[in-house]
């Protein structure tokens, strides 16, 4: 310092001394908010998480990830309805996440390299019983599997899968890619009986320490309709379940079907292939007010499939139907006209919707059964201890995916039953709404559409229709994603910091805020592309 | 633009970095081992632009000289908060002597250099806008005129802000400062043509000019790299917003030089020898309006008594910029570039 002259140098970088932190009345934090797709999905996908490694090309643990809440991918990339993509931020961008897509893409993926679950790590000694091997039970028994205990799965049908193969057509879900995901569930040590209907719960649970019960609803719900004696009336749902079967139903050149769900609508696209020259389906109330899902409808009519909008069946004789005319009133219910007329139809099909089969139930205490369906508490126990239930069984949205949900769920509480203990989901994060993001830094780029079918061999086989990304595209696809609520290391925070008080930690580390020099300027949190990080007050 | 936009990647090169990108292709802001020629403890108000500038613009110099770099500095904003006695933020030899003569001691240090030989040691000079657009402005166009070898960066807040927020000959007509008080017919700063620096320069057919923004870093990047390829005098105009002098929130500092841009306020381009030779599009445009609101400083042409004929001649202005420069069309731009990524991959992958 002697030799130096006073006042006129100063030693580079000494400005370290002055701690401008305690400027600061506010003070950034890193935070993980919740994103609005995870939020949404019925399963409780960690979705931001798994497409963060498909981002980076890195489908073996994006598809890692995925499982843990999923065992299904290639299933659900194909038969979801996929809330989290109406839920998705980017839609108000430009078009949502086609995370449905690239779910499928990653659950292919896995089926083609034959990745395997890892097999649980430690063993509980607890057997538990689960009746029903549908997406609920195999989700459960999955779920149920990797927390160590002992599953066998009792199924009253000759294949597993239950709805996803009985009730969802093979042209949405083809049964070797089910076949591949229900095997590598059974690889993980879980035994399946089949042909082994479940007649007494507490018979066939001697000797297990808890069950879990997803029987589905398999059996058609029916309308009273007057007919006369050579009308040929079937169901919806043995339509289904016999096409997986050797003799194929014979439902004749001119189909109707019964019912505005999903259901009629699945039915009328397979009598269509099956070589019916009309399928049509008469539903009582509007298009607006129709339960089927817009895009089935879409892809129906595509398919040549009719619709007969506001009408009624009245009366079936051999080869002809009595049809009433609806109207609908200011509440949107339909009111019978008086007017009639006549339709040909060779076969009725009734697609009006599916009851639950209680018959194991007989005689088990402590139950609630409501409406047809059995009431569990919100650990999806019944009223009898040892006894939970999920899927179409009890009251819900009857979707695969709300299904293979209810699995997981019942899973982590029958664990902490048989421990002895309460499972305490963990609090939700804050939801990462469309207004935490700063979307000017992602580029644009519009969703990536996936190939269909030619229409005519849509009508003619039942091949799949809808087509699978590839990898490029399915890349791009995951990019897509804004990482809403979740930092995806884009360095922004780091870039633009007056003061450099952000500390970058290296490739997966994230970063640091170095309070001693933050002034709570906010620029970081304005800037965060992705709303992770939050200006908290400081105490004072 | 003349830097290779990244394409795509999910933030392309909107991002200081982005962990899908190769280090080559990330900023010079992303490298956890930056020089960080401005270091933390200097007393810039929250939320400085200038401050962000600064450090953005003279650590892509230092690694443009290969960390070979002088830098002179005019009085300012800059120099108050980053040297305070007995401390000083600066990582580099850096020289304070006179508000109005920052060219002239830069064209100084390059002389020394050039003739003690050391040719690989490179200068920088720089300013806020009232010591390159006012006081110091007749050194900087001697600097220009003689074509010496200076990299002159004026960091441009629109008045001095260091000293109570005056007018300068940069601030934006309407603006309201101490010295232009919201009052009379037409409260504010005047309308007036102003000094459009980076236009003199270019007048003086100095080999390169160029405009930047603190939200465009990876443009400003570029720039600054590309002027330090050059020998001969050269200016970059940094646009750096001021929440203290424009009353805007400090978090808001690079948003606003955003609006700024995205409303062709502040044109952002680049030229050699006086001719323009690339521009920043606009990628999303909007009205000037939205650019203004924010602003306390512009606070009197909204209210209660709004002035809705001095907004649109402040947007004739930007519209002006628009056709001269021809800053439309970026949105298509950016999206045919992810198409043509996505084109790419699958020609890369041998697929259709």
């Amino acid at each position: 310092m002697s030799n130096r002259p006073f006042a006129i140098t100063l030693k580079p970088g000494t400005s370290l001394s002055n701690l401008t932190g305690t400027w600061r009345n506010e003070r950034p934090v890193y935070v993980d908010r919740l994103p609005p797709c995870n939020n949404a999905c019925p399963a409780g996908e960690n979705i931001q998480g798994w497409l963060f490694h498909a981002e980076s090309g890195d489908y073996q643990q994006a598809w890692r990830v995925l499982v843990e809440n999923n065992p299904l991918p290639a299933v659900m990339g194909r038969v979801c309805y996929h809330p989290c993509e109406t839920a998705c931020n980017r839609g108000l961008l430009d078009e949502s996440v086609g995370i449905n897509s690239v779910e499928r893409f990653l659950g292919d993926e896995a089926i083609k390299r034959g990745w395997k679950f890892d097999r649980p790590a430690l063993v509980s000694g607890k057997r538990v019983l689960v009746v029903g091997a549908g997406p609920s039970g195999l989700s459960a028994a999955y779920h149920l599997a990797r927390m160590g205990h002992q599953v066998e799965i009792q199924e009253a049908g000759p294949f597993a899968g239950g709805m996803m193969r009985f009730g969802i057509p093979k042209y949405r879900l083809p049964r070797e890619v089910l076949d591949a995901e229900v095997q590598r569930i059974l690889d993980m040590g879980v035994v399946l009986k089949l042909n082994t209907k479940v007649e007494n719960i507490e018979q066939s649970m001697q000797g297990f320490d808890a069950a879990f019960l997803a029987v589905g609803a398999h059996i058609a719900k029916r309308a009273y309709i007057p007919a006369g004696d050579a009308a040929h009336i079937v169901d919806a749902v043995s339509v289904l379940r016999s096409m997986e079967g050797e003799d194929k139903p014979m439902l004749g050149r001119r189909v109707v079907v019964y019912g505005g769900g999903n259901t009629a609508i699945d039915v009328a696209r397979t009598a269509k292939r099956l070589g019916a020259q009309e399928a049509i389906i008469v539903y009582r109330r509007s298009r607006e007010k129709m339960p089927a899902h817009d895009f089935e409808v879409e892809e129906a009519l595509q398919e040549g499939v009719l619709i007969k909008w506001l009408s009624t069946i009245k009366h079936a004789d051999e080869g002809s139907l009595t049809v009433e005319k609806m109207l609908l009133d200011e509440k949107g219910v339909p009111q019978a006209t008086g007017e009639f007329e006549t339709m040909e139809a060779d076969s009725l099909v009734l697609a009006l919707g599916q009851d639950v089969d209680l018959s194991l139930l007989n005689g088990v205490s402590g139950l609630e059964i409501k409406d047809g369906t059995v009431q569990v508490a919100v650990n999806m126990m019944t009223g009898h201890a040892g006894i939970f239930a999920g899927g179409d069984m009890v009251p819900s949205e009857r979707t695969v995916t709300v299904a293979v949900g209810h699995g997981k769920k019942a899973a982590r509480h029958i664990d902490a039953w048989l421990k002895g203990t309460a499972h305490q989901p963990e609090a939700k994060h804050e939801i990462a709404s469309f207004d935490k993001l700063n979307p000017w830094y992602y580029s644009d780029a519009d969703k990536t559409v996936r190939p269909m079918l030619d229409t005519i061999r849509r009508q003619t086989t039942f091949d799949e229709v809808q087509g699978g990304l590839d990898e490029n595209t399915a890349l791009f696809e995951a990019r897509r994603c804004l990482s809403c609520g979740n930092c995806f290391e884009c360095d922004n925070c780091y870039g633009v910091c007056p003061d450099n008080a952000v500390i970058k930690l290296g490739p997966g580390k994230g970063f640091e805020f170095n309070y001693d020099y933050c002034k709570g300027c906010g620029i970081c949190m304005t800037e965060c592309p992705c709303g992770a990080i939050k200006m908290v007050p400081e105490e004072t | 633009m003349g830097f290779q936009p990244v394409k795509f990647y999910q933030t392309g090169t909107f991002t200081v970095g982005n962990r899908l990108l190769t280090p080559d292709e990330r900023s010079l802001q992303s490298d956890k081992g930056r020089s960080n020629s401005i270091n933390s403890g200097h007393r810039a108000c929250q939320g400085c632009g200038e401050a962000l500038g600064a450090r953005y613009a003279i650590d892509a110099a230092v690694a443009g000289s290969h960390g070979q770099l002088i830098a002179a500095n005019a009085t300012g904003c800059l120099e108050v908060f980053s040297t305070p006695y007995p401390e000083s933020s600066w990582q580099l030899p850096w020289i304070h002597s006179l508000f109005g003569n920052a060219a002239a001691v830069a064209t100084g240090i390059a002389a020394a250099m050039k003739v003690k030989g050391k040719t690989s040691v490179r200068v920088v000079a720089q300013g806020g806008d009232g010591g390159t657009t006012d006081i110091g402005f007749g050194c900087l166009s001697g600097m220009f005129e003689r074509n010496d070898d200076v990299l002159y960066i004026c960091y441009d807040n629109q008045g001095y802000m260091n000293t109570g927020v005056q007018r300068s000959s940069a601030t934006p007509p309407a603006a309201r400062t101490a010295t232009t008080m919201t009052v009379g017919k037409e409260p504010g700063n005047v309308f007036g043509q102003g000094k459009n620096v980076p236009e003199i320069a270019m007048a003086h057919g100095i080999p390169y000019v160029a405009t930047a923004t603190v939200a465009d870093l990876r443009d400003l990047e570029y720039k600054v790299r590309k002027a330090m390829t050059v020998h001969g005098a050269r200016y970059i105009h940094i646009f750096v917003p001021c929440p203290l002098g424009w009353g805007t929130a400090s978090n808001d500092t690079i948003r606003m030089a955003r609006l700024a841009k995205e409303s062709g306020t502040f044109p952002v381009f680049e030229a050699e020898y006086g001719e323009v030779t690339g521009v920043l599009k606009i990628r999303h445009q909007i009205p000037v309006e939205d650019y203004l609101r924010p602003q306390k400083r512009f606070a009197h042409l909204f209210g209660e008594h709004p002035h809705p004929e001095t907004i649109a001649r402040l947007q004739l202005l930007a519209d002006r910029n628009i056709r001269k420069y021809g800053l439309l069309n970026g949105h298509a731009a950016a999206a045919d570039e992810a198409n043509e990524h996505l084109r790419e991959l699958r020609i890369s992958e041998g697929g259709n």
